[in-house]
């Protein structure tokens, strides 16, 4: 299926929920709101069309316009095709609901996402820090982060 | 032994001191013999030189290693049970080293001779498994406690089929005194017990088939005794650290690599003794005589412990329950078999 | 570091009782137990926190990050697109090859060029030596973990001329910088070929001595069949990929199915587990799977080393990398599974955005469900299987 026929099955599911869409790049996308990211998701699995039964990969962005991104690049082992989904918060606001129900590797990257750029995935199983130490304080990969000068009592700039 | 007995009371005790205190010696020159003999066998087989620089070609890197554990720090971990670790090694050595009074290493000489001798050997190697389990438990290290656990569960489970195995060479010969188990294989590689001893030619070519067998899962059950892989889980570096070792540094864990090989070289001496001649030379009378009984039970004892060393590189472990299996479910019917066709054989 | 104390509350132990002939009860608890960063064991510092029930293993919580090194912040701090090269090299070390072409094939989508055939041919040859020195480790430490010492030895003393070669022709044996955006940083030296061949002729035989040494050996094989097996539904939920996914018995290899680069011009064939010696997705087959990748690998050197054509390695190289505004996800077969690289571009000299999806990260993810139920010797050969190098996991 070509990216506007997968564009197309997701609006007539979900109109209202697709914020924006972008066909003619390299990697097309398509962005959708961040409160329905689980049915959108079970959706793209489960439609005998689609199958989207392999997540690749699961990114977040910091857009250093005060929003905060996951971006999820799909792929269908049955049918050979990629899609590319978004979902974007504010960085007040930063909540997208998780998929790690639909994909099980979701659950690693979520908690990735959220240790390094600060996007709680709701109704995450475990939701916990993963690459850095469970007292760090801070969201590292955030375009405006600032180092701490202590940690623990260790100075951390040298 | 019988003249020295008017020596008084104070000459017997020395005697006796010096003779219990030579296979100490023995055990300590053998220990640096097999110290280097394994890293450089491992070595060989692995296509890469081993110590090169102490001493011609590494001989003196014994000797470098004792003095090395010898001077390093004595770390016990404070919530360790002082009592209990340091006890644990010397209780693991004094198992084996109670073993070696039975043994026969020349017609001239056996520590003790005694009419139970295997009976005794295989009853008070037991004693390893207690300091074993004392140093897994006192160690306060969850990995020490594991590795301890597995080393009882294999050793008790290990030592069915080891006397089983003896107790097949002495159906053959008709003593559990070694000493005289070695006199009745004299005369040549023929009369060994692994070769039916010294029967008619009948009943030998029939009993060959079982006494190979039984050979070969008594030196299969001694590999677990001693924990050498491919029974080594107690001490698999690989999960465990090092085992029930762990917190053993220093003097202590010589100790116990000391007990280690000195048991290795136990369980060697009592199948060389039981079914591969002991000290008697394979040619009948051509090179034998007590100083020559002794070279040949040393050189016998150490082909096998060559060949513990050999297994010990080339195989990979087993896993705890498949050990276990393969003591009940393959060792023991296996012996329980070879019994029952000797004794058949010995009957008729 | 402090870590918090308390777990979520599934993993509280619930005490269960026996009660012996006597009458007495006695109280069986599951014991939690660190494997810890330290361990001869865990390739790494990786800590794996194992509730067990005397041996059997009821669940595992995997704790990484031991050797986070920051990689993509990085990659986003006015550095441009070559400069972050060795910082690719040091995601995952023993690939650094193969870590290397998956970012330089993203970049070079996103600039949207094309390299000469001399560079794709030597890039072929170089990712698939790599990938035998990869998998030698691999296999090598997959024995250690099983209990036999020798095989690593003779893996790595074939690794060494893996690594002699590259330090013929980069200067380095590990972190070797060679793959550059756009073409490659050193021409191969003179006599490269004719010992590449003589590495080839020799490799073949002595991956038969190894796999008479350790794969068919009995021990070998009663402690790996039948233990970690992941199913195929499983590893595609969880998103394994490499030898993990071909050893479940799935035909899917990005060299063939993503093409990049001139893989589509050799023959040869991935390699799938199936089932030889128990299930099918068990250890067995993921080893077995790793070997007969290695003799494939062959395969393509010697095809590659008969057909590189002639030209300048780094005619290509850009003076200046400034893509337009825009993004990519490019993947590539690392020995491991699907390396990708997403790439968000502003238009500027530097990224601003990479995220290298790390195929160790991934595939560790699976452990948990694949070791639940086994002993504590299985998890050690399970977490062997799934080759995690740690440099990858936490970038």
């Amino acid at each position: 299926m070509t990216a506007a026929e997968i564009l197309e099955n997701v609006k007539s599911e979900f109109g209202d929920s697709v914020v924006e869409s972008k066909l003619d790049v390299l990697q097309p996308w398509i962005l959708v709101a961040p409160e329905r990211m689980r049915e959108i998701a079970y959706f793209l699995r489960d439609d005998p069309a689609m199958q989207f039964d392999y997540l690749m990969c699961l990114s977040g962005v910091d857009y250093n316009n005060g929003k905060l991104g996951a971006v999820y690049h799909l792929f269908s082992t049955v049918h050979r095709h990629k899609i590319v989904l978004k979902a974007q918060c504010t960085k007040e606001d930063a909540h997208v609901q998780s998929v790690s129900a639909v994909w099980g590797t979701a659950n690693w990257h979520e908690r990735e996402a959220f240790d390094l750029i600060g996007i709680v995935f709701d109704e995450h199983p475990d939701l916990r820090r993963i690459l850095l130490p469970d007292d760090w304080e801070g969201h590292p990969l955030r375009k405006d982060y600032k180092v701490s000068e202590f940690y623990n009592g260790m100075n951390v700039p040298y | 032994m019988d003249a020295l007995q008017n020596l008084g009371l104070w000459g017997s005790i020395l005697i006796a001191v010096i003779l219990s205190a030579l296979p100490i010696i023995f055990i300590l020159l053998y220990a640096l013999v097999t110290l280097y003999l394994e890293m450089k066998v491992a070595a060989h087989m692995q296509d890469r030189l081993a110590y090169m620089r102490t001493g011609w070609h590494g001989t003196l890197q014994p000797f470098a290693d004792i003095l090395k554990l010898l001077q390093k720090e004595d770390t016990i971990s404070s919530e360790a049970d002082k009592k209990l670790f340091i006890l644990a090694p010397y209780i693991v050595f004094m198992g084996t080293y109670a073993g070696f009074a039975a043994i026969p290493f020349s017609s001239m000489y056996i520590g003790s001779n005694i009419d139970l001798g295997a009976f005794f050997i295989v009853a008070v190697s037991s004693l390893v498994v207690i300091g074993i389990l004392m140093g897994g438990w006192a160690s306060n290290n969850k990995w020490s406690i594991f590795g301890a656990m597995r080393s009882a569960a294999q050793m008790v489970s290990y030592e069915i089929p080891t006397a089983l195995a003896i107790l097949i060479a002495v159906m053959i010969t008709g003593s559990l005194n070694l000493q005289d188990v070695t006199k009745f294989q004299e005369g040549g590689i023929q009369n060994w017990v692994v070769f039916g001893g010294t029967l008619p030619l009948a009943q030998k070519l029939l009993l060959i088939p079982f006494t190979v067998v039984t050979f070969l899962i008594l030196f299969t059950a001694s590999l677990a005794e001693v924990n050498r892989t491919p029974f080594d889980l107690p001490e698999a570096e690989s999960e465990l650290v090092q085992g029930f070792n762990t917190e053993y540094s220093g003097m202590r864990f010589a100790m116990f690599y000391l007990a280690e090989y000195a048991n290795m070289f136990l369980v060697s001496a009592v199948a060389v003794s039981l079914f591969l001649g002991g000290w008697s030379s394979p040619f009948g009378s051509l090179m034998s005589g007590p100083i020559w009984g002794l070279f040949w039970f040393i050189a016998k004892g150490m082909v096998l412990v060559f060949l513990q060393i050999w297994i010990r590189w080339t195989l990979p472990r087993l896993r705890v329950d498949q050990l276990m299996y393969t003591s009940w479910k393959v060792l023991t019917p296996f012996l329980f078999v070879c019994i029952f066709g000797v004794g058949l054989i010995l009957v008729l | 570091m402090s870590e918090t104390k308390t777990l979520p509350t599934r993993y509280v132990t619930q005490p269960g009782e026996i009660k012996t002939s006597s009458g007495k009860t006695l109280r069986t608890d599951e014991m939690i137990i660190n494997m810890g960063p330290q361990h001869p064991s865990t390739h790494g510092v990786l800590r794996l926190e194992i509730v067990v029930d005397g041996e059997i293993v009821v669940d595992i919580i995997p704790h990484i990050g031991y050797l986070h090194r920051c990689f993509e912040k990085h990659a986003e701090n006015m550095i441009n697109y070559q400069q972050v090269i060795p910082y690719v090299d040091r995601m995952d070390y023993v690939a650094a090859m193969n870590m290397e072409h998956g970012y330089a094939v993203a970049v070079e989508r996103l600039l949207k060029i094309e390299v000469p055939e001399r560079v794709e041919y030597l890039r072929v040859i170089m990712a698939e030596l790599q990938r035998i020195a990869s998998h030698l480790v691999a296999v090598g430490t997959f024995g250690i973990d099983a209990g036999a010492f020798t095989p690593f030895l003779y893996a790595f003393r074939d690794r060494e001329l893996i690594l002699d070669l590259f330090e013929m022709t980069c200067g380095a044996r590990l972190l070797y910088n060679y793959i550059w955006v756009g073409g490659l940083s050193h021409d191969l030296p003179p006599q490269f070929i004719d010992k590449c061949k003589e590495f080839c002729t020799y490799f073949k035989p002595r991956i038969k001595q190894f796999n008479d040494l350790l794969t068919f050996n009995e021990i070998f094989v009663k402690r790996t069949a039948n233990v970690g097996v992941l199913p195929k539904d499983v590893a595609l939920n969880y998103a394994c990929s490499g030898p993990m996914l071909r050893g479940s018995g799935i035909n899917w290899d990005l060299r063939r199915d993503d093409p990049y680069s001139v893989y589509s011009r050799f023959e040869w064939q991935p390699q799938l587990g199936k089932g030889e010696m128990g299930a099918v997705g068990d250890t067995w087959d993921r080893h077995i799977v790793r070997m007969r990748e290695m003799e494939e690998s062959v395969r393509i050197i010697e095809q590659a080393l008969a057909g590189i054509p002639a030209g300048n390695v780094q005619a290509a190289i850009p003076k200046r990398i400034r893509p337009e505004a825009g993004e990519i996800y490019a993947r590539t077969e690392t020995p491991r599974g699907e390396l990708g690289y997403y790439i968000i571009s502003d238009g500027s000299g530097s990224p601003f955005r990479v995220k290298a999806r790390s195929p160790a990260f991934v595939n560790l993810s699976v452990l948990p469900e694949i070791a639940r139920g086994g002993m504590i010797a299985d998890l050690v050969l399970i977490a062997g299987s799934v080759d995690i190098v740690l440099g990858e996991v936490d970038r």
